[in-house]
């Protein structure tokens, strides 16, 4: 049985904390990146999980306001910190846990991992280990999109990092020139491993960055929910009009070391402790609360069936088989059809 | 000379230190390299030894790191540029292949790129197919690359002051899971040479030769043998660009029998270079067995830890790929 939270396709525009409807599934997609990722983090912290990841604890809003912005058949590509785009175009927990945990059930049957989640029937084309790697990539499906006459959009998600890549400029500018059906999302979480935007840059803004190709750029508070979600229906709602792409600069922030191996030697446990009280999860709760949209008890139980589901997936997958060395050789090329 | 137990990475950070101290040109740059001190943690405290003109951290921009570097070099500097993985180096392809390779002899020869570009080679950490090529075969494969594969902790700091010193590009390819590895290593600056194959262990029965971190499996692979009564001699070749290849036909010429070892895909591999120069000289009359391949299977490394394992040969697959090449006839 699939074990997903169900995104919010087809969404109207109006503010996703207005409505109970809208307002649950928001606060259910970012708590279930939340306890998804406090679940592995503490998997391999006894560990039970191995190689390295990277938690967006702390960026909820971001993955999953944007995503609400998207219909079911549309694209999304993603990054090595990809657990809340994955969750947030409706993956299935149990999968994304059992590739975590190495087995063959997993999205990838474990030979990917953290870094490399993909799920086509979502139409999420993949994260990536290599940074921008998939920017180019979302301008190409884009570029298919336009070229088959569909009115699908391709959101495009990458840190403030990978936009000193050229892979990003060049993607981006292809995506400008011919007019394509692609979101640029930018998660601006201050820096790139430990090198700080304000280093790594002379523009105050990525979103500035759009003024060279000619594109709306726009900086959202990328912690409230609601904002991401408006900046993010625009940009939707113009890339399948036809009018080409948008960058979206969502400013955020995460509260945990870049991978396992960081010791957060360049920022300061105050600068932390600051945006941990930015908490997206909480600002959005308290609002839903406060505009009478939902009662703490809701949330709360919103909050209980989530953990439900987390341990769900950790039970499900840890008694799945292990990915299989014997299929290894023949997994390389996809067979040709009718072929040898 | 004193001679300390020290790691892998240790002897790295110590040769860019003895070098900067050295010589004012050679300064360093790649991502995070700063007060991170490194993705694998080598450059360490060389930030707060020589400050952040000369340990310079960059953007995540390897084209531009590396284009630099070419840039600095051509007039008069000796950078040496960290690319945190070596897979990353498919981003800065131009200019380590069109650019720093060619300048010296397209230009005529009055120009050359004195850089050093060190990053972390192969698997065995769960980072998945992105993160865990042993990619040597590719720049071993571009004339004008010089490249050297470090096995053990002294030839990590001696190869890396023999690459500052070489006029030429020179990739210095280190092994992830050497780096925790400790070895004894000179303290003073001495040169590891490039372009000589080294033999680390001799025996009597075969040779197995064997790049980076198939070198320390070999090697205890060789020990165990030991004591079935097969004595191996493991050669070490340490350089790739240019191949020595005259301590390898020699083993050949003594023994009558020899296994290739490496981690990257056999296919169109380093290793088949190795086996193409014995096929083409005259040791291979002295052979007694076909000449034996042992390397990482034709697929991309995966994440799952068994899988991962089962990908690149282990100490247990080049003690059985031995016995097998013994008992040839
Ligand atoms: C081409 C490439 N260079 C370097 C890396 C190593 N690396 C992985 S993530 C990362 C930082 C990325 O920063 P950003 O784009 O801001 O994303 P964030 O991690 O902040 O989400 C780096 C340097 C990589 N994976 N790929
Ligand atoms: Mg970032």
């Amino acid at each position: 049985m699939a074990n997903t939270i169900s995104p919010l396709f087809g969404h109207n525009g109006a503010p996703l904390s207005e409505s109970a409807d809208t307002a649950r599934a928001t606060l259910a997609g970012m708590l279930a990146v939340r306890q998804f990722e406090e679940a592995v983090d503490s998997l391999f912290a006894r560990g039970l999980m191995h190689g390295t990841m990277h938690l967006s604890i702390g960026q909820e809003a971001s993955a999953i306001g944007a995503c609400a912005a998207l219909e079911q058949t549309d694209f999304i590509t993603s990054t090595h910190r990809g657990h809340g785009h994955c969750i947030g175009k409706g993956a299935d927990l149990t999968r994304m846990m059992a590739e975590l945990l190495a087995k063959q059930t997993g999205y990838c049957r474990g030979r990917g991992g953290s870094m490399h989640i993909a799920d086509a029937s979502t139409g999420n084309l993949g994260a990536n280990g290599i940074v921008a790697g998939g920017i180019p990539i979302a301008a190409g499906a884009a570029l298919a999109q336009k070229m088959k006459g569909t009115d699908r959009v391709v959101m495009c998600f990458f840190g403030d990092g990978a936009t000193n890549e050229g892979a990003f400029h060049e993607a981006v500018n292809l995506a400008a020139i011919w007019d394509l059906p692609v979101i640029f999302v930018c998660e601006n979480n201050k820096y790139g491993m430990s090198f700080s935007t304000e280093k790594s840059m002379k523009v105050e803004h990525i979103a500035d960055r759009a003024a060279a190709y000619g594109i709306p750029g726009i900086t959202v508070e990328g912690n409230d929910a609601d904002a991401v979600y408006a900046a993010c229906n625009d940009a939707v709602l113009r890339a399948r009009a036809g009018h080409g792409p948008t960058l979206v600069e969502n400013i955020t922030y995460r509260w945990k070391g870049h991978s396992k191996s960081d010791k957060n030697l360049y920022r300061t446990k105050e600068e932390i402790e600051d945006w941990k009280h930015k908490d997206p999860i909480v600002k959005f709760e308290n609002r839903v609360i406060e505009l009478g949209v939902l009662t703490r008890e809701e949330c709360d139980a919103i909050a209980a069936d989530i953990r439900e589901k987390i341990r769900a997936s950790i039970s499900e997958a840890t008694t799945a088989p292990d990915s299989d060395p014997a299929e290894l050789l023949a997994s390389v090329y996809r067979a040709i059809e009718g072929g040898n | 000379m004193t001679d300390r137990i020290i790691t892998y990475s240790e002897a790295i950070r110590e040769a860019i230190g003895q070098a900067m101290e050295a010589d004012p040109n050679v300064f360093m740059l790649g991502e995070d390299i700063g007060i991170y001190g490194g993705a694998f943690g080598v450059s360490g405290d060389l930030y707060h030894r020589f400050g952040a003109d000369r340990i310079r951290d960059t953007p995540i921009s390897e084209l531009g790191i590396v284009g630099a570097a070419v840039g600095a070099a051509l007039v008069g500097m000796k950078p040496i540029v960290e690319i945190q993985f070596s897979d990353f180096t498919a981003q800065a392809m131009d200019q380590i292949v069109n650019q720093a390779a060619k300048i010296h002899f397209m230009l005529g020869g009055e120009l050359s790129v004195p850089m050093v570009l060190r990053a972390p080679i192969g698997s065995g950490t769960g980072a998945a197919a992105q993160h865990s090529q042993s990619l040597e075969a590719w720049f071993a494969h571009v004339p004008g690359l010089k490249v050297v594969m470090p096995a053990t902790a002294q030839d990590a700091k001696g190869l890396l002051l023999a690459a500052i010193d070489d006029p030429n590009p020179v990739l210095v390819l280190e092994h992830k899971l050497l780096y925790k590895t400790s070895g004894p290593v000179t303290e003073a600056a001495v040169r590891t040479p490039i372009g000589k194959s080294h033999v680390a262990r001799t025996g009597k029965d075969l040779v197995i030769v064997a790049t980076g971190v198939m070198v320390s499996r070999s090697l205890e692979a060789a020990a165990a043998l030991s004591e079935k009564g097969i004595e191996a001699t493991v050669i070490d070749v340490r350089t790739l660009s240019p191949l020595d290849m005259e301590p390898i036909e020699e083993a050949v010429r003594a023994t009558g029998r020899i296994l290739l070892v490496q981690e990257a895909p056999k296919h169109v591999g380093f290793m088949a270079e190795v086996s193409a120069r014995l096929a083409e000289g005259k040791s291979l009359y002295s052979l007694e067995a076909p000449i034996k391949r042992l390397c990482g299977m034709d697929i991309p490394i995966p994440y799952a830890p068994q899988l991962e394992k089962a990908v690149v040969p282990q100490i247990p697959n080049i003690i059985q790929a031995v016995e097998d090449l013994i008992r040839e006839p």
